[in-house]
């Protein structure tokens, strides 16, 4: 009996084949909108977290300054400069490492190509005080650091603007009327959350940059590293009160630089990220209810319209849970088929989409499952239940049916 | 006489309850023979597709008896009756009511589907019933590419196939022209006549009801009368 309502499903769906693609389609829709839906929104904070994760989490990053930005008049208040660095380093409990930083733009000339960047000058503590590794040479050593040496670790940006992509460490370059040594090239970050192209960089000793391009001693730029078994606010408590003290502030006046925790970046920045998630997950269960509906819909009026068919197999004598049976089947096939179909056209989508929004490709196998399984669970319930009712009817009536 | 094949007593039907109720069938008392050729007439509204549809076991009386092949009819259940018109009932209806994009001998063999027959036999038997009706030719035609007098041999070859005692036809010639009509007729009377089925027709043209060997006459949810046709039927053939 198994077989002949198998047989009875299959030959409907084949001879209907456009009402089994609709029926097909809305689960095909429904199942590929929220299986994309959902990867791609994971996807894209799995991205954010990546970045934020590249910033390193435990680092202040002081800057001289007024509030947010310099607002206001008043004269510039000073920058930094060594001393200050190294009071760091040497008073405050709970700091790992200090990298002074030191900034100037310059354009950067090899074999005739030319490109604008941005020229970074630090110490080796910049590497230890956030993870950045490079992908060929080396950092420069604490003789190179100590006598200015003009030898470059490019960025990822640099090195495909100036190299072609191509090996880059022992060559020669020059930069803003320096010749350069290439010492090492770093790793791709890709874009900061604020602030450009993190890879669009050129990093040389600090005393080297400030010799042949700041032509000053200030250090514009401190990042601190802070052991993580320090609570931050409170190393950032006492950051202040040092930089207070030696930059003179009285008491009740206001600071006259500013402290970023990347913590609190990264906090904040996770938070919308979990914010998107939500979002996404809101917007994969409104589609899912919208292709629920769609299954309903069409289920529903193919069932209405098959009503005579259903009077036609009961009068020649047909049970009625033999009419239901071949319904319930052919709901079951097409339903597994348009699910089957939706997690393919959500794979392919998620593969085309993926390299355009810059996220990493991902496959999460509990939303195909959860999608699969409530699309079919819905064609089954929307197949059944119209059928059951019109075989229930009186054959005669299902006859008359138009 | 021998034991009829269809004995109804008493039987009525009622639609609907209350003051809207409609008394459709007021006691209809009638005895069928098996191997006749019945033609019910009436004007609309007398009872007689009712009846039709009572006696297809389609349909249940309110009241009263209904003795098919010796088995009270309005004791069984739903499936039991869907059983009983599985084995021993065939329809032809006015509108055909063959499935669209199947074709002719798909709808015939589904009967025999039904019966659980394995595919050989359902084509045998299908192709064997559609040559009954003159269409083998036909077989793999969708009703959409046949013509009315076509399609309606295929739902009579549909209700052939499985052999079945009695033949019920509701006005089969509704739909068709007139020599179309009398071909049809004339199937039915060879179905009748070579493989001894009973054949019940609900029509309202004289003409048709002219080709069975009794008539019978509805008139107010009653039987109003019983008359000889001209056509053969069982008493004829039957040893005196």
């Amino acid at each position: 009996m198994l077989g002949t309502t198998f047989t009875l499903a299959i030959r409907s769906i084949l001879r209907h084949k456009l009402r089994s693609f609709l029926t097909t389609l809305g689960i095909i829709i429904g199942v590929a909108a929220v299986v994309a839906m959902v990867t791609l929104g994971k996807a894209t904070t799995a991205a954010v977290q990546q970045q934020i994760a590249s910033l390193g989490t435990n680092i202040l990053q002081v800057r001289p300054g007024q509030g947010f930005g310099r607002g206001g008049g008043g004269p510039r208040p000073p920058d930094f400069d060594e001393a200050d660095v190294e009071a760091v380093r040497e008073q405050v409990a709970g700091v790992t490492a200090v990298a002074p930083q030191a900034q100037s733009t310059a354009t950067a000339i090899h074999e005739g190509a030319n490109w604008s960047t941005t020229i970074n000058g630090t110490t080796g503590a910049f590497f230890t005080v956030q993870p950045w590794p490079l992908t060929a040479g080396r950092i420069f050593s604490p003789a190179e650091e100590a006598a200015g040496k003009a030898v470059c670790i490019i960025g990822a940006t640099v090195q495909q603007n100036l190299f072609r992509g191509g090996n880059a460490v022992g060559q020669r370059f020059r930069i803003g009327g320096v010749s350069c040594d290439v010492i090492g090239v770093l790793s791709r970050r890709g874009q900061a959350g604020f602030g450009g192209d993190q890879d669009d960089t050129v990093i040389m000793p600090i005393k080297a940059v400030q010799r042949r391009f700041t032509g000053n001693r200030d250090i514009r730029l401190m990042l601190v590293g802070v052991d993580a078994a320090y609570d931050s606010a409170q190393v950032q408590a006492s950051l202040s009160d040092l930089l207070r003290e030696r930059r003179r502030i009285d008491a009740g006046a206001e600071d006259n630089f500013n402290i970023f925790d990347t913590a609190q970046i990264s906090a904040a920045l996770t938070g919308s990220t979990q914010l998107l998630t939500s979002i996404v997950a809101a917007v994969a269960g409104i589609s899912l209810i919208v292709g629920g509906i769609g299954i309903m819909n069409i289920m529903l009026v193919s069932v209405t319209e098959r009503t005579r068919e259903i009077g036609i197999r009961l009068a020649i004598g047909a049970i009625a849970s033999e009419v239901l049976m071949q319904f319930l089947v052919e709901a079951i096939v097409l339903s597994l088929l348009g699910g089957a179909m939706g997690l393919l056209l959500a794979q392919l989508a998620i593969a085309i989409i993926t390299p355009l929004m810059q996220v990493p490709w991902m496959f999460d196998l509990q939303i195909n499952i959860i999608a699969f399984a409530i699309s079919a669970v819905i064609g089954v319930v929307f197949g059944f239940f119209p059928a059951r009712r019109a075989a229930s009817l009186n054959p005669i009536d299902a006859l008359r049916h138009e | 006489m021998a034991e009829p094949i269809i004995r109804l007593r008493g039987v009525t039907k009622t639609y609907g309850e209350g003051p809207t109720a409609f008394q459709a069938l007021k006691g209809v008392d009638l005895d069928i023979t098996g191997g006749d050729f019945v033609a019910v007439m009436g004007p609309s509204g007398s009872g007689k597709s009712t009846t039709m549809n009572i006696l297809g076991c389609l349909d249940m009386p309110s009241g009263g008896e209904f003795v098919f092949k010796g088995v009270h009819i309005e004791t069984l259940s739903r499936d039991q009756r869907a059983l009983l018109r599985r084995k021993y009932l065939g329809f032809v209806f006015q509108g055909f009511n063959l499935l669209s994009r199947t074709s002719a001998l798909e709808n015939v063999e589904l009967p025999l589907l039904y019966r659980g027959e394995d595919k050989k036999t359902r084509r045998d038997m299908g192709m064997a019933a559609l040559e009954k009706v003159g269409l083998d030719r036909w077989w793999d035609h969708t009703p959409a590419e046949l013509s009315g007098g076509q399609q309606q041999r295929v739902a009579i070859a549909r209700a052939i196939v499985t052999n079945p005692d009695v033949l019920l036809a509701d006005e089969p010639t509704g739909n068709l022209d007139s020599e179309r009509s009398v071909e049809i007729m004339k199937l039915l009377t060879r179905l009748n006549q070579e493989s001894g089925i009973t054949v019940l027709m609900v029509t309202h043209e004289p003409d048709m009801a002219a080709f069975a060997h009794t008539i019978v006459h509805f008139k107010d949810g009653l039987v109003e009368r019983i008359e000889a046709g001209q056509g053969a039927g069982q008493s004829e053939k039957a040893p005196a």
